[in-house]
């Protein structure tokens, strides 16, 4: 249909697709730009849309900064074993929804779906008192645990439909031949899930690096315990006015996740959409 | 053999349940209870917090400014959602009639913007809106509006509310916007063919054609989009704190605010809790969704 239509009236087609990819995109080119101009051209009354001279002052006062490489430590490891805790976790729960009959079967996906929508930000005070009370205040492992929840839901219902595609005589003829059921599940039906997996672990891996709310308010006196966002968003107090600085630490800290949502642009809009509409 | 298959399944989801019981349940049993108690600092150090049945839910009714807060987290949920509904839909409809290199700017734009983390966003529009050296104030002077020489958004009540509308519709447009499009792939290009030849306007064929089929994922795109906007914390937490004043306080800051800063751990519960009682009632549209796609689905 649009082959037939006359070029002219494209005009507003197109121009509204430039606005919007400029609407898109233009604070996250200026945060790039900005992380590289000098210190004179970002504090200037008309700033210029592309740098005049390029700097990476900005970036070395980021990573010089008291304890950046600990809080990369911090969110890479808080974020990796709540994806594997997630993964691991749904994946048998996922398994026995999918291909085994059993009671309470259908009661168990209601509770996941419930547990999907649950009110994160209204629990925070009770997961204070909770973690206070058990000593786990100012510790990493309670984070884990908490961003593990948060993506375990999801991840059950997405594994779910992924392990109902894949057809059960396949793994069953790979038992006639001798395999045990879960080398039959390994070696058949394991790599089918492999677009599974990823989905969900990049859901996962997004919803752990950026928390911040249970980062701020659970680690408070251990300060070398804090997080990447956490300390992104104090970092302006502690350099004040250095605006180079802050999106330079802005940038570094975006830009694993953009890089990733990039690579993987095709699976990342079907897995997203398919999870969010089917639950 | 068959034994060990009757407990295998329960054996699977157990790691699940426990950390659902656990760090779920739990935590949602603790937020009432603690909701019905005398919990403030005193009993958070001592543990000797008493029962005082509904005195917390009374006091935080009959307070206006309470009220007062309810009345601005629907707002801002309104201005929201009904932004990002619209803006989704026009550039969903875009995509679908740009051609294919368009089609892959546009998406790739959208999907840049869905993965920038919300600090990281929230700290660019604080720079993007600096009073001194923003961009926004900068252009905006250029463009002849004098009065936005220095202008400091952030402390003036309507303008920061403003500004967070923006950035939340920012961040969620890329969302919505690819989910309908995917659901608009999904009209048969037959149907749009013979409303043509039978002469059907465009806004016509949308009305009677298009939305029809893409209504379930919109209801549940709308559905999604309430609830998150209606619990946005993270975005006003960073940017204002809720100020000036209390113009940015919604539901979920003032919970956060009346619990952890003001150490009333019993009132910050109570509105934790009012605000899933009212979100849930916003939910009914999205639990019927749901339920009618799993029993598709079984």
């Amino acid at each position: 249909m649009s082959t037939t239509r006359p070029r002219i009236r494209r005009l507003p087609l197109n121009a509204a697709a430039v606005i919007t990819v400029v609407v898109c995109l233009f604070p996250v080119y200026w945060m790039v730009a900005t992380a590289f101009r000098p210190t004179r051209d970002i504090q200037s009354d008309s700033p210029r849309l592309f740098p005049e001279t390029w700097t990476l002052d900005h970036f070395r006062s980021a990573v010089g900064a008291d304890g950046f490489g600990l809080f990369w430590r911090n969110s890479i490891l808080v974020t990796l074993s709540a994806v594997l805790l997630a993964l691991v976790i749904a994946l048998g729960a996922a398994y026995a929804v999918a291909r085994m009959r059993w009671k309470g079967r259908r009661q168990f996906m209601l509770m996941v779906f419930i547990a999907q929508m649950a009110p994160w930000e209204s629990l925070i005070i009770p997961v204070y008192i909770i973690s206070r009370d058990t000593d786990m205040l100012d510790r990493l492992p309670t984070l884990t645990l908490v961003y593990f929840m948060m993506t375990l839901p999801f991840t059950i219902v997405v594994l779910r439909g992924f392990i109902g595609t894949i057809p059960p005589e396949l793994e069953e003829s790979a038992q006639v031949d001798g395999c045990t059921r879960l080398g039959a599940f390994r070696r058949i039906a394991f790599p089918l899930l492999a677009p599974g997996l990823m989905a969900t672990s990049l859901f996962g891996y997004i919803t752990a690096w950026n928390e911040f709310t249970y980062a701020n308010f659970l680690i408070i006196k251990q300060q070398d315990n804090r997080t990447l966002p956490v300390w992104l968003s104090s970092f302006h107090n502690v350099f004040g006015t250095d605006w180079g600085a802050t999106m330079a630490a802005s940038t570094l800290f975006a830009a694993p996740a953009l890089v990733v949502f990039l690579l993987l642009q095709r699976h990342v809009t079907a897995g997203f959409a398919a999870g969010a509409v089917k639950g | 053999m068959a034994r060990s298959r009757g407990i295998w399944p329960y054996v699977l989801i157990a790691p699940a349940v426990l950390g659902t019981l656990y760090l779920l349940v739990y935590p949602l049993v603790r937020a009432v209870v603690i909701s019905l108690q005398d919990f403030g600092l005193r009993q958070l150090i001592l543990g000797d917090a008493r029962f005082v049945g509904f005195a917390n839910y009374q006091t935080l009714l009959s307070d206006g400014h309470f009220w007062e807060v309810v009345r601005r987290t629907f707002l801002f949920m309104a201005s929201n959602v009904v932004l990002i509904m619209a803006l989704s839909t026009l550039v969903a409809l875009m995509i679908e009639r740009l051609g294919r290199f368009g089609r892959t700017a546009v998406l790739s734009a959208l999907v840049l913007t869905w993965a920038m983390p919300v600090i990281a966003a929230t700290t660019v529009f604080q720079w993007l809106f600096h009073s001194e050296f923003g961009i926004v104030n900068a252009v905006l002077t250029d463009l002849g509006f004098e009065s936005f020489d220095r202008y400091p958004w952030l402390a003036h009540g309507p303008a920061a509310f403003a500004i967070l509308v923006t950035l939340i519709v920012w961040q969620s447009v890329p969302f919505a916007a690819i989910t309908l499009y995917s659901a608009l792939t999904t009209v048969p290009a037959e149907l749009y063919e013979s409303a043509r030849l039978d002469g059907a306007s465009g806004p016509r064929i949308f009305r009677s054609i298009t939305l029809p089929i893409i209504r379930p994922i919109f209801m549940l795109v709308l559905s999604l989009e309430v609830i998150w906007t209606f619990k946005a914390f993270v975005q006003i937490w960073v940017m204002t704190n809720g100020g000036p004043g209390d113009a940015t306080t919604i539901l979920p800051v003032y919970a956060v605010q009346t619990a952890l800063s003001s150490q009333r751990y019993d009132l910050g519960s109570a509105a934790s809790l009012v605000t899933v009682a009212l979100m849930s009632g916003l939910l009914v549209f999205y639990f019927r969704q749901m339920f009618r796609q799993e029993d598709e689905l079984a």
